[in-house]
């Protein structure tokens, strides 16, 4: 089969003022079409900057592709021109971010937003632009999208404004969706909705998504597979339920562990949380020909801070960069 | 153990702008008619959604924001009538650690300044007394002496919540509201707080009033839990009862909601989803607060509102179905 997403060794550069940080090193993925791929890992870690290089929205000056390529339906978009970007993005490939109050333009009304991304891709009049925004409502379940078409963004509630969100990215029926923290803004009832909702439209469309989140859980309920990251580097990939029930890199290990996880019958007795000492590096040690979690890694030896770990494969594609994926 | 905080029909109402006339007043009641106890030394958690009450529940136990009416005993002696010098001793047994911990240090005092404001303004101790009372607290929540001199900004998250944590300590209060102590802070450096919090539960006896719209810490930090919704309790119950027997709809929604790694629980358990949105906090309906969401709801739900019950066990809930 071929890969809907080919990312290949990509390597993003940022420029700081303590000099050049890669930012994203040494990175390859792939994205079937159907499929629903995590990235999981904390701030820092590189996963919104994946995001912002698939769809060319790199800070402009500041960060760039050093190397790799980025292959979609066979067009490398790390080459591409911007115009041919621009006809990609909200078209073949587009986003939803964290904040929906934020990323919506206050001063017009969530059906003109809509309509402008049919009527710029797909040439639609504005009549029809419109019809379909209202349709695309309705298909993100806002109650009563005939009259809320016309509502700001202001009248709307958090979870109303990311379905629009929603709406106006799957409007030209994408074949990716990269969905960046979409429900950390939201309320675990909201956030239910909203799950519930992707899944259903990914079903429906057959577009792939790719989630970014901080939250073991919600990988757990939305993706096949994940990539965890630290430092700008891919720590562990693979399939989801398997990666949960063995991971082989310590901080995938940590991530799953430190986190008091829900649980319908609660002993009495409560242990401690596991705790990942320390914290990101900082850009500056980016880069560094080590194992950049050494520094907060229980498994910690010699060859961890002399050399970079080699990636060590294991079942069902799954792959950790760690020395001691296979003791673990 | 007895009852170190009792509050009853505690509301909180804030007035509001609304369209029908300039001098028509419209009320929001943030909180509404709420009461609850927390035994010393234990953690009494209020969970909810954004918009039901929680953090303003708590805000008025401290004082921070004015009741409307109702009562908040600490320890017996009702501190909403406190004034002046009275008020000033009631503020170094209640004490505040705040969700956002970039914002609630002042980023232009030194970190050691920051945990001893509380002991200035409130205790009488002389400089040598604050001196070292700053220097066991630095040591207590895990930070070295050394970076006593620093600004806030040359700290991580996760360390300006333990500065955070620090400056609530200093008075040594009997009752620690916690809103939201780590919902700011990475997943990694969570556990770190969270684990320190309970250690320091343990170690000085206190008492936590725990905000947390987060179930999963909530599970693991409180003793019990009342749930809120719209200004109302709607569940009140002990740690074991409330996660094994949820009763309220609203709280089994909420719990089902919560995505979870256990795939044991996800294969038994089917997600309640609750459609919609909460209703309008200035013209609440008439009867149940839920009902317009609510899986199970029936006539009676829509014109009456339900009150909060007690079963034998003191398991809590606030709905006409149970």
């Amino acid at each position: 089969m071929s890969h809907l997403l080919e990312v290949k060794n990509l390597r993003i550069e940022l420029t700081t003022r303590d000099g050049v940080a890669p930012v994203i090193d040494d990175l390859s993925f792939t994205l079937n079409p159907g499929e629903t791929l995590s990235f999981v890992g904390e701030s820092g870690c590189g996963k919104s900057m994946t995001a912002l290089a698939l769809m060319g929205l790199l800070p402009e000056k500041v960060g760039r592709v050093a190397a790799g390529n980025i292959i979609f339906n066979g067009e490398d978009l790390s080459q591409a021109s911007d115009q041919r970007l621009r006809a990609i993005r909200g078209n073949d490939i587009s986003m939803i971010f964290q904040e929906p109050m934020t990323s919506l333009n206050p001063v017009f009304t969530i059906g003109e937003q809509i309509a402008e991304v049919l009527r710029a891709h797909q040439g639609l009049s504005r009549r029809t632009a419109w019809a379909q925004a209202i349709e695309l409502l309705d298909a993100v379940r806002i109650p009563n999208a005939k009259d809320r078409v016309s509502d700001y963004p202001f009248q709307m509630s958090g979870g109303q404004r990311q379905r629009a969100m929603i709406a106006m990215a799957l409007a030209c029926q994408p074949k990716i969706l990269i969905a960046d923290e979409p429900t950390t803004a939201l309320d675990v009832t909201v956030q239910a909705q909203i799950f519930d909702l992707l899944t259903d439209l990914r079903n429906q469309t057959g577009a792939a998504i790719i989630l970014i989140t901080h939250d073991m859980g919600a990988v757990a309920e939305m993706a096949e597979r994940m990539i965890v990251m630290y430092a700008g580097r891919k720590a562990e990939l693979g399939p989801v339920d398997q990666i949960i029930e063995h991971p082989r890199h310590p901080y995938t290990k940590g991530l799953i562990e430190c986190v008091p996880h829900i649980q319908s019958n609660p002993s009495i007795e409560r242990h401690d949380l596991v705790e990942v000492p320390g914290i990101v590096p900082s850009l500056r040690e980016f880069g560094k020909d080590q194992c950049l979690f050494a520094s907060r890694c229980a498994y910690l030896t010699e060859a961890c801070l002399t050399s970079r770990p080699d990636e060590k494969h294991f079942a069902n594609g799954q792959s950790a960069d760690c020395w001691h994926a296979e003791a673990i | 153990m007895s009852d170190l905080l009792k509050v009853e029909n505690l509301s909180v109402r804030f007035e509001v702008k609304r369209g029908g006339g300039w001098n028509k007043k419209c009320y929001l009641y943030a909180v509404d008619d709420v009461s609850f106890t927390v035994k010393k030394g234990e953690t009494l958690a209020i969970v909810g959604e954004s918009g039901s009450g929680k953090t303003t529940a708590a805000l008025a136990v401290a004082r921070l924001v004015k009741a409307h009416s109702g009562t908040v005993a600490l320890a017996g002696e009702n501190i909403l009538q406190k004034e002046a010098e009275d008020l000033r001793q009631t503020r170094q047994k209640v004490q505040f650690i705040f969700q956002d911990p970039y914002s609630s240090l002042n980023p232009r005092k030194r970190a050691e300044a920051i945990v001893r404001e509380p002991l200035d303004s409130l205790s009488q101790k002389t400089e040598v007394e604050k001196a070292k009372i700053v220097d066991e607290l630095f040591e207590a929540v895990g930070l070295r002496p050394e970076q006593q001199r620093l600004f806030p900004h040359q700290f991580s998250g996760g360390q300006r919540q333990r500065i955070g944590i620090a400056r609530a300590l200093a008075t040594q209060p009997e009752l620690i509201i916690c809103d939201e102590p780590v919902s700011a802070l990475d997943v990694a450096v969570q556990a770190q707080i969270l684990n320190l919090l309970r250690k320091l539960q343990k170690n000085f006896g206190l008492t936590y009033l725990f905000i947390s719209h987060d179930l999963g810490v909530v599970q693991h930090m409180s003793d019990s839990i009342a749930v809120m919704y719209m200004g109302r309790v709607v569940e009140h119950a002990d740690r074991l009862s409330l996660f094994q027997t949820p009763r309220h709809p609203y709280t089994q929604a909420l719990l089902s909601a919560v995505p979870t790694v256990d795939r044991a629980k996800r294969a038994q358990q089917k997600r309640i989803l609750i459609p919609g949105d909460p209703p309008d906090p200035v013209n609440l309906p008439l009867g149940c607060r839920f009902a317009n969401r609510c899986p199970v709801a029936e006539a009676i739900c829509q014109t009456v509102e339900p009150e909060l019950k007690s079963d034998a066990n003191g398991h809590r809930t606030a709905c006409h179905l149970i």
